[in-house]
């Protein structure tokens, strides 16, 4: 069942999610959308993937607000055990220390033994980390493997301005608001990366996980030169993109690159929508608890003293109304909302890895040609009589072939990978979005059976004026 | 609707050789359409004809909470058989409106029994200001004027939706045109209420029904060239009102030897207050609910475009769930429009009501103050032995005048605690019944898609 409190004190909230997913998932018909036979085999669960039976679920609970919502039908489903082992990272959120937030990061593991890595031998542990380790993480894996083609999951931005904000130590609503956005982002962050087959066996990874200290990630700081070097490096990267025009021999490839277009200029439409409702029922909240003060007011002044007393019932209805207001505002907010800004940036760590590959054909492209080139040169100096350039064109040309067909192998390697993420990618997308958005409107079902009971409970007092 | 569209043209045209004869014929056409209709039709100028035949979709529903007849949503009155008043139609116009006024009645001083005249809103404005400035009705609490119709806001917001036309898809543009024209169908309908209370409140009255003003406006089918104010009497008006408020201070300060007044007052003063803030924040709630419901109406339309482009077994899920976005974008949107009527509209009119009622002390404090000053005048008069004669005959006619508006003020200030009781008591049951079936039938619908998109997955 959904709920969410913002009062609550961070080293206590736990984050449990449980999908409603039976052991197997659902087989999705691809054959409408494949190129050719090639495709189905890709699409199956790699033989490499550890944890192809895990399941993944999002949901908010908080102990507190439990017994308001235990009424209604619980959504909560029994979790099943899968044939092998299930990660399930969660973080609390620990007192801030000079130098930014610290985070718990509690991994708790069934079946550990039927894992092979060593580190998952217990059931249960906890590590501390800081949020510039996350960032740091991010930026190794992201460094080793996007451009390969693996989409890597990108990290929560950095908010300079809410930073500052919490540092300064701010103890109010929005500060706290802040660092549970945080930790809810770096929760599904660590989510997905676990849950990435070919990302939880790598060192930096397993290191994050099981190390007790880490080493204070550099380079991560915004305005550090290493960030500059980023950013410098995107906007190349964009200037690149607009010039390299690139032959599509597949259509599955351009195919993909459209839909990607498509769909991230929809989720940030439906984002910015979902932003807006959020906003706006926040507000609601807030009117709604001022009229209902306003309205114990009129109560009190009123003279008749039935009328008098069901206008402070109507202001406490109002009240209870504008809590419910704000609990479904969050809903919005970290069901739907958050699910979006997830996508939006996936989406662009997708268009990311097409853009590698792309790069890597051009590399391959560059070295064809400048092949060509030396070849012609050395057809030249075939009729000239220098021996020592010869054999120097020809020792070129031996070098040059190998870069072609590493080039070559470079990119097959690329597509075929990419194929195989997108494929994940998509599974992913759709169980992701199934059950958040029906965890969402969950959530709209319990305001409703709320707000029926207020009101119901509301009516014979209002009949009640003689 | 045709029908009386053409009947108007034709009276226009032909206004000039129209007869008589054939003005009564159209007028008693329009008040049989109209009796059977169960909305108000509104034929407008250009943008929003189309309005009449989309409008009035909602039109049942929109009514259906209110009974037929005087719409008197927030008074609670007496049906009387020898005086029977309503709006039968109304026509908006560029930029004003035009209320036609049907009278049923079996007094004699009318030559018929039933008849109808059109009035504009300066008119209502002129009977109001003359009961105000007619001293025999000082002891009365003078029902309070209709606002005057404002439908810039949403002129506006219709104009702008025109000039944003190319940024957004076809249906979001129908979607977002059929709301802006049921949102101004409510504030027509809401105008006419108003009127429309105003008018019955007179009916109602005992001694205002009687009044000449009141009757020629009812009967008199010419117009009453009423102009509006011109500036030099806006401004007399503002004088008088401060002038008022300040004598409104000094006379507060007086402590009443009545305890039935004393209590009036200080209920009165604070109540008043009261409902202002209660009203306007009931207003800011309602807004934001409808800007929650205009988000909802955006995200079903992202949704449905989601649907109808991605691959594989989201593009059900996406359709289904823009479908139910959009169903309970209608019921939130609905919700905040009977909030609006049943509370907002409830706390308007009471804020009018508590400042006619302060009103009326007010002036029964001035007949007090103006006897007691008549008693002071009288004494000065025998102890000098001048005029005495005069003087008493002063003091008497104000003696008279503050026993009378006494009289009166007590009768009408029960009765308006009376007609208030019933009235909250009414609008919050209705309210309370309004917000428990809206409710029960968003969550139906979010139950039945839950139930589809868990059994689909």
């Amino acid at each position: 069942s959904f709920s969410f409190s913002p009062t609550f004190t961070f080293s206590k909230f736990q984050i449990l999610s449980r999908i409603p997913q039976p052991a197997s998932l659902p087989a999705l018909d691809i054959s409408t959308n494949s190129n050719g036979p090639k495709q189905d085999s890709l699409m199956d669960d790699d033989p490499e993937d550890l944890f192809a039976g895990a399941t993944e679920e999002v949901s908010l609970d908080s102990p507190e607000r439990d017994v308001l919502l235990s009424d209604g039908p619980s959504p909560a489903i029994t979790p099943i055990t899968p044939p092998t082992s299930v990660i399930a990272p969660r973080i609390g959120h620990i007192e801030e220390e000079e130098g930014g937030d610290s985070f718990d990061v509690h991994i708790s593991v069934s079946d550990p033994e039927k894992t092979s890595l060593s580190v998952f031998k217990q059931r249960d542990f906890s590590v501390k980390r800081r949020f510039s380790d996350f960032l740091g993480l991010h930026s190794k894996l992201a460094s080793k493997y996007l451009h390969i083609g693996y989409i890597v999951p990108p990290a929560p931005e950095k908010s300079i301005v809410g930073m500052t904000k919490v540092k300064v130590g701010k103890e109010d609503q929005s500060s706290n608001e802040f660092v549970e956005k945080r930790r809810s982002a770096l929760e599904r962050y660590l989510m997905r990366t676990v849950k990435h087959p070919i990302l939880l066996k790598d060192p930096d990874v397993l290191q994050f996980l099981e190390n007790s200290e880490l080493p204070r990630a550099v380079n991560t700081q915004a305005l550090s030169s290493a960030g500059i070097l980023r950013m410098v490096n995107k906007a190349a990267d964009a200037v690149n993109k607009m010039t390299i025009k690139m032959n599509e021999s597949d259509a599955w490839f351009e195919e993909k690159q459209q839909h990607f277009e498509n769909l991230d200029v929809q989720l940030r439409k439906l984002h910015a929508s979902v932003e807006s409702l959020v906003c706006h029922r926040k507000e609601l909240s807030v009117n709604t608890a001022q009229f209902a003060k306003s309205a114990a007011m009129l109560g009190n002044s009123e003279d008749h003293t039935a009328l008098s007393r069901a206008l402070s019932q109507l202001a406490e209805v109002e009240e209870k109304i504008d809590q419910l207001h704000q609990d479904q505002a969050n809903a919005d907010f970290y069901l739907f909302s958050e699910l979006l800004g997830d996508y939006v940036r996936l989406i662009t760590a997708v268009k990311g890895v097409f853009d590698h590959r792309i790069k890597t054909w051009q590399k391959w492209q560059d070295s064809q040609v400048l092949l060509l080139k030396k070849r012609e040169a050395e057809a030249k100096l075939q009729f000239t009589n220098k021996p020592d350039k010869l054999q120097q064109a020809k020792d070129e040309i031996k070098e040059l072939e190998g870069k072609v067909q590493q080039g070559e192998r470079d990119f097959e390697q690329i597509s075929k990978i990419i194929r195989k993420e997108v494929g994940r990618f998509e599974k992913e997308r759709v169980k992701d979005f199934k059950t958040i958005i029906v965890k969402y409107l969950e959530s709209l079902v319990q305001t409703q059976q709320q707000l029926i009971k207020y009101w119901e409970a509301f009516l014979p007092e209002a009949k009640a004026i003689s | 609707m045709f029908l009386i569209i053409s009947l108007r043209e034709r009276t226009r045209s032909g206004s000039a050789s129209a007869t008589k004869r054939d003005q009564h014929h159209v007028i008693f056409f329009l008040i049989i359409i109209s009796r059977d209709l169960v909305t108000l039709s509104t034929s407008c100028h250009q943008p929003f004809a189309a309005m009449m035949q989309e409008g009035l979709d909602d039109g049942p529903d929109f009514l259906s909470e209110e009974d037929r007849g005087p719409r008197a949503m927030n008074v609670d009155l007496e049906m009387d058989a020898t005086l029977q008043v309503d709006i039968s139609d109304a026509l908006s116009e560029r930029d004003k409106v035009k209320f036609t006024v049907h009278t049923k009645s079996t007094l004699p001083n009318f030559k018929q029994n039933e008849f109808s005249v059109v009035r504009q809103h300066e008119e209502f404005i002129w009977l109001h200001d003359s009961f105000i400035e007619n001293e025999d009705y000082a002891g009365y609490i003078i029902p309070p004027a209709p606002p005057r119709p404002d439908f810039d806001a949403s002129r506006e917001k219709l104009q702008k939706l025109g000039e944003g036309e190319g940024s957004m898809t076809k249906e979001e543009f129908t979607k977002m045109k059929q709301e802006l024209e049921a949102e101004y169908l409510a504030i027509f309908k809401k105008t006419v209420a108003m009127h429309e209370v105003f008018l019955c409140r007179v009916a109602a009255h005992p001694v205002l029904r009687k009044d000449l003003n009141f009757h020629v406006f009812l009967e008199y089918n010419q117009d009453l060239s009423v102009r509006g104010k011109n500036k030099k009497e806006k401004l007399e008006d503002f004088f008088k009102n401060v002038v008022k408020s300040a004598d409104g201070v000094l006379v507060a300060g007086v402590k009443d030897v009545d305890d039935f007044f004393e209590h009036e007052k200080t209920f009165l003063l604070e109540y008043h207050n009261r409902v202002k803030d209660a009203s306007a924040k009931c207003d800011r709630m309602i807004r934001s609910h409808k800007n929650a419901a205009d988000d909802m109406n955006r995200i079903a339309s992202s949704l449905y475009t989601l649907g109808t482009q991605d691959s594989m077994d989201l593009c059900k899920f996406f359709l289904k769930v823009s479908e139910l976005f959009d169903k309970t974008r209608k019921v939130e949107a609905r919700v905040a429009a009977d909030e609006d009527l049943k509370l907002a509209d409830l706390l308007k009119y009471y804020l009018r009501e508590s400042q006619a009622a302060k009103d009326l002390l007010y002036r029964r404090s001035r007949a007090l103050v103006d006897y007691e000053n008549a008693n002071k005048g009288l004494d000065k008069a025998r102890a000098k032995n001048r005029d005495v004669l005069q003087a008493e005959t002063s003091q008497q006619l104000c003696c008279h005048k503050f026993e009378k508006i006494s009289e009166s003020a007590k009768q009408e200030l029960i009765d308006f605690k009376t007609r208030r009781v019933a009235a909250f008591r009414k609008n919050l049951v209705e309210l309370a019944e309004l917000e428990l079936k809206h409710a029960k039938g968003n969550l139906q619908l979010l139950q039945s898609c839950v139930g589809v998109l868990n059994s689909n997955t």
